[in-house]
């Protein structure tokens, strides 16, 4: 499949938004000690910012683009549409933190709702992006039960690794929460490895004969493309990335993605407050490089059996 | 609304394609015909980009592969058109975020509706058969119509209100009726000949249906072909008469 920009950085800054939004509920419904303000206020900015920007983004996809508001009629029947509706009401709980930080302390029953709602709608709109990918059945590499898995947690690893970097900034970083980022971190290197392992050992089960009908007969190959030219079905689903080109970006996803940032943390957590904080900020910087790669290759990898009808044996 | 429509809603019609591949020749009038009729019709227009330059691309809502099949003297080509099925669940239609795309409850036909669409693509994505192609200049998704607009167009003569593919097709590899009606002459043919869904593993039910190149027949029972009368006699060297005498005029001109 096509990596566009556009769906890439949604993905992306979208998830870390949810992701640091979720991981900031769960350390304020845990009752864990936070910075003072204005770190409540900017955390949750920052979440709201990476949100907007990443739908934003997705806007670009769209051919239409003032037209986006209708995709919020269809939450029957499409993963996308809801999406689309999740990512906007979770801005009600979650802007409602926000702007009630800059006047209060945000704690007490209604704030602790409120908390427990973003917690919920964070996950719940990261697992809708994932279906929408996941739901596909014409595409065997994101038809996969691990797709969903991968998204959350990459979600949440993304947000870890962006909250740490924000205590380290407002000296309220604390070990358990270094280790617990990088034990996600781990997590999320472990998943992709999983989710890599089983595309790569799936059965192709569609196959040219059966696409075609002609199978019967032994072989099928084709013969003459019906243009000469390309078309959007090849631009768009006939993009495909070489295996050594591939195996080369995947070690590269993993190094940049999860390896470094988790090192750096976890180094971070047991050195002093300045060099915490550079590696901290270093973490990120390294992270957001290696899960761009990650989303790039998801896309790139991913093959759709239109693909047999120009010629594909199997897909 | 990208709800199916519900089984009360329906009519049991489902319009739809059979297309013989025993007949077709790959000639792509039916492609022509379509990319004329939908240009100005209910899709309208399907955007060509530089059409004259060396790499020209444009909408078109029938393709035509050619495919090698068999083995032997079962070997042969096979020319296959390639366009909607208007399947009966189609996942472009369940997948579509505004409801621009849709499945009519009285006849079954898909249809993108150009004035909803947002361009998001996911349709596309989601159909096995690449029966949706993406106007970039037009920002929205482009697909066969069955020619809902001729099929019940009261300006056409009555034999006019087929599809542009099938009105086209020189050799009668096309054919349009109510695959929903038992009785219908589609669905007899397809009953008749065996006719199949393509990739009926994916379960969306496709409703047009192609029938299998007829075997061929073996060298026993088909009848000899006559051999043409010599007209000139030729000797052990494969060279006849006339041959000898255009060499020898050759020969005593270029002396």
């Amino acid at each position: 499949m096509h990596p566009a920009y556009s769906v890439i950085i949604f993905t992306t800054s979208s998830g870390a938004g949810y992701g640091l939004l979720a991981l900031l509920a769960c350390l304020i419904l845990s009752g864990q000690p936070v910075p003072e303000n204005p770190f409540v206020t900017i955390t949750l900015g920052l979440a709201l910012a990476l949100i907007s920007v990443g739908l934003l983004s997705s806007t670009f996809h769209l051919g239409r683009p003032e037209r986006a508001w209708r995709a919020f009629s269809q939450w029957r029947t499409s993963w996308l549409s809801r999406e689309g509706v999740l990512a906007v009401v979770t801005f009600v709980p979650a802007g409602l933190l926000f702007l009630g930080s800059l006047v209060f302390e945000v704690s007490g029953f209604l704030w602790t709702l409120a908390w427990l709602a973003t917690l919920v709608l964070a996950i719940a709109t990261v697992a809708c992006t994932a279906m929408i990918y996941a739901s596909l059945k014409t595409i065997r590499q994101w038809h996969s039960p691990w797709v969903v898995p991968v998204y959350l947690v990459l979600a949440a690893a993304s947000g870890a690794v962006l909250l740490v970097a924000l205590l380290h900034l407002f000296g309220g970083q604390n070990a358990t929460i270094g280790f617990a980022a990088s034990a996600t971190l781990a997590a999320g290197l472990l998943i992709k490895l999983g989710y890599w392992h089983s595309i790569d050992h799936a059965k192709k089960t569609h196959t040219i004969g059966a696409a075609t009908g002609l199978g019967g007969k032994g072989p099928v190959r084709q013969v003459a493309s019906p243009h000469s030219g390309e078309n959007f079905i090849m631009k768009e689903m006939g993009y495909k990335v070489a295996r050594r080109h591939a195996a080369k970006l995947r070690r590269l996803a993993l190094l940049f993605g999860f390896v470094v940032p988790a090192a750096a943390i976890a180094l971070g957590t047991v050195s002093g407050a300045l060099i915490g904080t550079i590696l901290s900020l270093g973490a990120v910087v390294v992270c957001a490089i290696g899960l761009s790669m990650e989303r790039w290759l998801f896309f790139a990898e991913a093959q759709h059996v239109v693909s047999l009808y120009y010629g594909a044996e199997a897909a | 609304m990208t709800s199916l429509p519900p089984a009360a809603a329906q009519t049991g019609k489902k319009l739809g394609l059979v297309i013989d591949l025993d007949t077709c020749v790959g000639c792509q009038a039916c492609a022509v015909s379509c990319k004329e009729w939908n240009t100005s019709g209910y899709s309208a227009p399907l955007t060509d980009e530089k059409p004259y330059g060396d790499e020209p691309m444009g909408v078109w809502l029938n393709r035509i592969h050619s495919y090698e099949t068999g083995e032997e003297d079962q070997s042969r080509v096979v020319h296959f058109p390639r366009s909607c099925l208007h399947c009966e669940e189609p996942a472009c239609v369940t997948v579509c975020p505004t409801g621009a795309s849709y499945k009519r409850a009285e006849d079954g036909i898909v249809l993108v509706n150009p004035d909803t669409c947002i361009g998001c693509k996911l349709c596309s994505w989601a159909c096995p058969y690449g029966a949706r192609e993406y106007d970039y200049d037009h920002g929205v998704m482009k697909k066969c119509t069955l020619c809902v607009d001729r099929i019940y167009n009261d300006n056409l003569l009555e034999e006019d209100r087929v599809p542009a593919c099938v009105k086209a097709c020189p050799t009668s590899a096309r054919h349009f009726g109510d695959l929903g009606d038992p009785e219908s002459d589609v669905s007899k043919l397809v009953a008749d000949r065996g006719g199949y869904d393509l990739m009926p593993e994916m379960g969306y039910k496709p409703v047009n249906q192609y029938l299998p190149p007829r075997p061929r027949r073996d060298g026993a029972s088909a009848q000899p072909v006559p051999v043409a009368a010599k007209t000139q006699e030729v000797d052990a060297s494969g060279t006849t008469s006339l041959d000898r005498l255009f060499a020898w005029v050759d020969h005593k001109l270029t002396r």
